[in-house]
């Protein structure tokens, strides 16, 4: 089952290191993997996309918290939850295809960053299904590039992972 | 670091500072090897008297040495080792105490902080290459926060899960001509850190109402309870229950050995009676082991099949990590127990004495088997198992013991009677050629009136034999006691199991060198053992020379193997007994 957890940490050097070592060490899959400082300088938010029974994730939420620079972290997927994925696409649109991309832009509520005579650049946010969604409708056109910021997320409610 | 304590705290160097860091921790005793990079902390070293330094003859060795002095005494072991080479020859013993949660300091060296990257001579990066076998690690960014790495160091190193800190220590950040003032601080807050302190005491009633309602139980004992201090509460705990106790192998002497409650060493090499009582227990209760593929024999499926299994142990992720845990409780292994022993004593309550008797009954009959009983001997030669026992006997059953990896290891577990806790150090999870002798050195200068033993093979022993040397210095009247069969025993046990008898390097009679001479040529007494009538004499002549280093050459029979043996991918009830018997 695909699980989002979010871990807040220490902004430490080596501490990012730690989480990815720690699934590759004990043959965790990472999907995705987004990480930024928050609003505490001193912490660092990551979230990332595992896969797994509950057996395993309990596994892997135990390792994390074992890691010393790990102070908190939530399976987001153990409850209500909004999920968030940023993408950018460059995409060859010329003639009649340019109408048409921008009328499923509009549809996806994408934004159109840049664009040339011969392409545009979107700007897409919504969960992974959305951006795959968007990424089909448009298959008729070549893309010319994809970057994917990978999932992150937060609660619903009054849930919260801070400190 | 606040206003008011800088003015009066003295200016000290960061390598100065290292070291009366380490003072103010408690160290007495650091095992070490230099080099450029950690120059300027020998040079500290040298100014002072207050921490003595160790000169090993291998980075591999001050490992292993401090690894030893820290599980004989339950103190942290300290290493101090230099960059690059250093580093990574230090890295099979952090290992090593990774998998057995042995609490070690190691500080390494590094290239100054400018040419970190720039693969400069004798750069590493020890704190990369030493990640997944440490609890914790840091690299010092300046003098100034040295002091506050090695307490947190210290304090991770040393509580909940013990385990192996690096503290890389860039040469810069040791500069004698820069000074900075020196506070030790006596707390360091830590946000991301903390330890359970005491098991949930609705867990530990659940657990007390289920030892009580047991028809069939079994108390199973590992390194945990030795580490956390657990011992004395552990066998408090199991004669008021009146129940069977085995040990892992890292969990030795937890209980004694020569207490009728007790049933031997469990798993791969276990006695009948544990492997049997474990298999048929319908309570389990596990405190501080974790159900190593050593003890659940490779297929966890088939592991106590009755069993409702209750689990104490300090680090969470332990917990249901391969045997899932029908009553788990996290907490220090001490604490639960002697909470255990608090609640049964207020119920006033205890097993059933008639439905325990029809258990041990079942027990003893298992015990008939005899299953540690020495072969005879068909070719003369001197049984391996005989050696152990004849240790025992000559040492009281008192020395600190430690092994290598092998046969010889497994014969140890079985026939040497640990009745104390902290005596028997071996290198039970990572299984490390070439731990013994050097751990030996630890436990030595931990107890320099003790007997500290090392048990090895000649295989092992030639891994670290360089140590002999150190011994020398410092004076270490260790007895080593060679179970030489002239092969890599256990290997060779292996290819005539499971492979034919086909021995592909496991054997080297023609090239084994002249023990006696080698022990002679460091300075030491070499003494060989080569019939079975010599060996009462000559093993009691090796402990009566108290002063000196003895190395003793024991021809054994290169024929034996160790029984009984877990059968692969069987449950614990499956083993092969002897040569010719299986159950």
């Amino acid at each position: 089952m695909r699980r989002i957890i979010s871990i807040l940490m220490e902004n430490e050097p080596g501490a990012l290191s730690r989480v990815v070592g720690l699934f590759s060490q004990r043959n965790y899959n990472i999907d995705s993997l987004t990480v930024a400082p928050t609003e505490d300088q001193s912490l660092s938010r990551l979230t990332l996309i595992t896969d797994g029974d509950d057996a395993r994730i309990e596994q892997v939420t135990k390792h994390l918290n074992r890691i010393v620079d790990v102070v908190k972290l939530i399976d987001l997927t153990g409850g209500a939850h909004i999920e968030r994925e940023l993408m950018l696409i460059k995409l060859k649109a010329t003639g009649a295809q340019r109408a048409e991309v921008l009328r499923v832009v509009e549809i996806f509520r994408g934004q159109v960053i840049d664009q040339t005579g011969t392409s545009y650049s979107i700007q897409l946010a919504g969960t992974s299904e959305k951006l795959d969604g968007f990424l089909a409708a448009v298959s008729d056109c070549k893309v010319l590039e994809v970057a994917r910021t990978g999932v992150t997320g937060i609660s619903r409610g009054t849930k919260v992972l801070a400190i | 670091m606040t206003g008011e304590t800088t003015e009066q705290a003295e200016l000290l160097s960061g390598g100065e500072m290292l070291i009366r860091a380490l003072r103010d921790e408690g160290v007495e005793i650091i095992f070490g090897y230099p080099g450029g990079a950690v120059l300027h902390i020998y040079d500290a070293i040298f100014h002072q008297e207050d921490v003595e330094h160790i000169l090993v003859r291998h980075e591999q060795a001050a490992t292993h040495a401090a690894d030893g002095y820290a599980r004989a005494t339950g103190k942290p072991g300290v290493v101090l080792v230099t960059s690059g080479p250093g580093a990574t020859n230090a890295i099979t013993g952090i290992a090593t105490a990774y998998m057995d949660s042995v609490p070690l300091i190691v500080i390494s060296g590094q290239v100054e902080s400018r040419m970190v990257g720039t693969d400069s001579f004798q750069e590493t990066d020890m704190v990369g290459i030493s990640r997944p076998i440490v609890k914790h690690s840091f690299m010092a960014r300046n003098a100034e926060e040295i002091p506050t790495l090695v307490k947190k160091a210290f304090h991770i190193a040393t509580t909940g899960r013990q385990g192996p800190v690096v503290i890389d220590i860039p040469k810069d950040t040791t500069d004698p001509r820069v000074k900075a003032p020196y506070v030790y601080p006596d707390e360091i807050p830590m946000r991301s850190y903390s330890v359970p302190e005491k098991g949930h005491p609705g867990q530990i009633r659940k657990a007390v109402d289920t030892l009580l309602q047991a028809r069939r139980p079994m108390l199973y004992s590992g390194g945990g309870v030795i580490q956390g201090e657990g011992a004395e509460a552990l066998t408090r705990l199991a004669r008021l229950l009146g129940f069977p106790i085995t040990n892992t192998l890292m969990g030795l002497g937890a209980y004694p050995a020569s207490d009728p409650q007790f049933l031997g060493m469990l798993g791969m090499h276990g006695t009948y009676e544990a492997n049997m009582a474990m298999h048929y227990c319908d309570v389990l209760l596990c405190a501080g082991a974790r159900f190593d593929d050593r003890v659940t024999n490779s297929d966890p499926s088939k592991f106590c099949p009755d069993a409702t299994i209750l689990h104490i142990d300090i680090d969470p992720a332990s917990i249901s990590k391969i045997v899932n845990a029908d009553i788990p409780i996290v907490g220090p292994v001490a604490s639960v127990l002697e909470d255990m022993i608090a609640e049964i004593e207020r119920r006033k309550a205890g097993p059933d004495a008639e439905t325990l008797k029809i258990w041990w009954d079942q027990i003893d009959r298992w015990r008939e088997k005899d299953s540690l009983r020495i072969p005879e001997s068909e070719n003369g030669l001197i049984k391996p198992q005989q050696v152990v026992k004849l240790m025992h006997e000559l040492t009281g059953g008192d020395a600190f013991v430690s092994s290598d990896v092998g046969q010889h290891q497994m014969f140890a577990a079985q026939y040497y009677g640990f009745d104390k806790p902290r005596r028997w150090i071996n290198s039970g999870g990572l299984g490390t050629m070439g731990f013994g002798f050097p751990a030996a050195v630890g436990a030595q200068f931990a107890f320099p009136d003790a007997v500290s033993v090392c048990i090895t093979g000649e295989g092992s022993f030639l891994m670290n034999m360089q140590e002999f040397a150190t011994c020398m210095q410092y004076q270490l009247p260790i007895k080593i006691i060679c179970l030489n069969n002239q092969a890599l025993g256990m290997v060779k046990q292996w290819q005539d199991m499971q492979y034919g008898g086909r021995y592909s390097h496991s054997t080297y009679a023609e090239s084994l060198p002249d023990f006696v001479k080698l022990a002679e040529s460091f300075g030491h007494v070499g003494i060989r053992i080569e019939r079975p009538g010599e060996l009462r004499e000559k093993l009691s002549e090796c402990f009566s020379l108290k002063d000196r280093l003895v190395f003793v050459d024991v021809l054994v029979d290169p024929d034996e193997h160790v029984y009984p043996m877990a059968i692969k991918g069987g449950a614990m009830k499956d083993m092969v007994l002897s040569k010719t018997e299986r159950t």
